[in-house]
């Protein structure tokens, strides 16, 4: 389980290895502080969404589901992108009136982020990566815990830098986003000699 | 601008890769070889072709306000039609495209065109700005695709061009560019040089800090 957090945050972290979330990475990521807003948001939708998706594909939607009521031969799994995606948008919606009730200083620093993560690929990959490699509920937990952090990491991690990038003197197309890039493409990088951290 | 141009415009002027920042996550995963550059592009411009078609046939029906719920529905059903087809007469690329398939449906770029183009257009222009952007999306796939693959093994689409060392040629294969960095590194000099030939489409920093060669912007 350890080593699937930590594998999860590092190696195999979303962001940086399996190029999720990527536009709202190098969107978002001028400023720390609102790189850590979302990276906040993410985790905690990660955490939740990859979980339910598991209940609903293995309660609903996997074959042989259905069974109790006597139609053992419904396959629904077809219907697991609309139903993840659909999941998603509602968990984003709930989680955005819960905080607005009792959070309301973290409901307004979050601001737009809340709705845009109904359309980063990081949250519904991570749900697709739950099915494919068919993970177990208390994994699952484990796996949407981590991406999420490994996520939020990789993002506030290059907020700093690019806040630094500001100062340097760089060739002119490389500015804005090629810079960006090659700076994603460093990270990824020393991200990956993390294959060698093992719990 | 004429219909045309809507197609014209997105392969290099305006594309959704290197200027728009759209669909990109999708871009850098599956170009570690050609031919899954290839599928991936195909998938793509089918779906925005459609999607931009259907969205903008129902554009005066579809409520403002839960329009990103119906748009996004009606991607999903594009995409799990392709995911289908795929998995059924292409069953081992279908596994190699993993989950990136799937992951059409929050791609920025199709719900990007159809909030930003289909949703106010008639039907024609929305179908051939969906071709354009998937032509323009294909351009840069297969481009950083062909790249990889040849100096990651040696091969294009799986076919051995040049011999590897390890096969007794003079071929000595870059593991680093079938690794995720290099899809960073590739892309990041791919927007280098459409930069650099359309100089209008440079960023400039907010402030620079020194020596006074201020009347840049």
């Amino acid at each position: 389980m350890m080593e699937l957090l930590v594998k999860s945050i590092f190696q195999e972290n979303l962001a940086l290895s399996f190029f999720l979330g990527i536009c709202t990475f190098l969107a978002v990521s001028k400023r720390v502080e609102t790189a850590l807003g979302l990276g906040l948001a993410v985790i905690v939708v990660q955490a939740i969404t990859v979980p339910v998706n598991y209940l609903i594909f293995n309660l609903l939607l996997l074959e042989g589901a259905w069974a109790w009521a006597g139609l053992p031969e419904v396959d629904l799994t077809f219907l697991k992108l609309v139903s993840f995606i659909g999941v998603i948008a509602a968990m984003v919606q709930i989680l955005e009136m819960t905080l607005e009730r009792f959070a309301p200083r973290l409901y307004r620093a979050l601001g737009i982020f809340l709705p845009l993560i109904t359309v980063n690929c990081a949250i519904l990959g991570g749900s697709l990566f739950m099915v494919e490699r068919r993970y177990d509920f208390a994994e699952s937990l484990t796996y949407g815990v981590g991406s999420g952090f490994g996520w939020a990491l990789a993002i506030v991690t290059f907020a700093a830098i690019r806040e630094r990038l500001k100062y340097s003197d760089m060739p002119k197309g490389v500015e804005g986003l090629a810079s960006a890039f090659i700076v994603t493409g460093l990270m990824s990088l020393g991200f990956s000699a993390f294959s060698l951290v093992t719990p | 601008m004429s219909l045309r141009q809507h197609m014209i415009s997105p392969l290099i002027g305006n594309n959704p890769i290197t200027l728009q920042i759209l669909g990109i996550c999708s871009a850098l995963a599956v170009t570690t070889t050609l031919s899954t550059a290839l599928t991936m592009s195909v998938a793509l411009t089918v779906v925005l072709v459609l999607s931009g078609g259907v969205i903008s046939l129902l554009r005066h029906h579809i409520p403002p306000s839960i329009r990103l719920i119906i748009q996004i529905t009606i991607v999903a059903s594009i995409v799990i039609v392709i995911d289908q087809l795929l998995q059924a007469f292409m069953f081992d690329m279908s596994k190699r495209l993993s989950i990136f398939v799937g992951l059409i449906v929050t791609n920025c770029l199709v719900l990007g065109r159809a909030e930003a183009f289909a949703m106010r257009n008639p039907v024609a222009p929305s179908v051939l700005d969906g071709l354009g952007n998937g032509l323009g999306y294909s351009l840069i796939l297969i481009g950083v695709g062909t790249v990889r693959e040849f100096f990651g093994t040696g091969a294009l689409m799986g076919v051995q061009l040049v011999t590897t060392v390890a096969d007794g040629g003079w071929f000595q294969p870059l593991g680093l560019m079938q690794l995720a960095p290099s899809a960073f590194f590739i892309l990041g000099l791919v927007v280098w040089l459409v930069r650099v030939w359309r100089p209008e489409q440079r960023e400039y920093p907010e402030f620079r800090l020194g020596s006074g060669e201020d009347g840049r912007r």
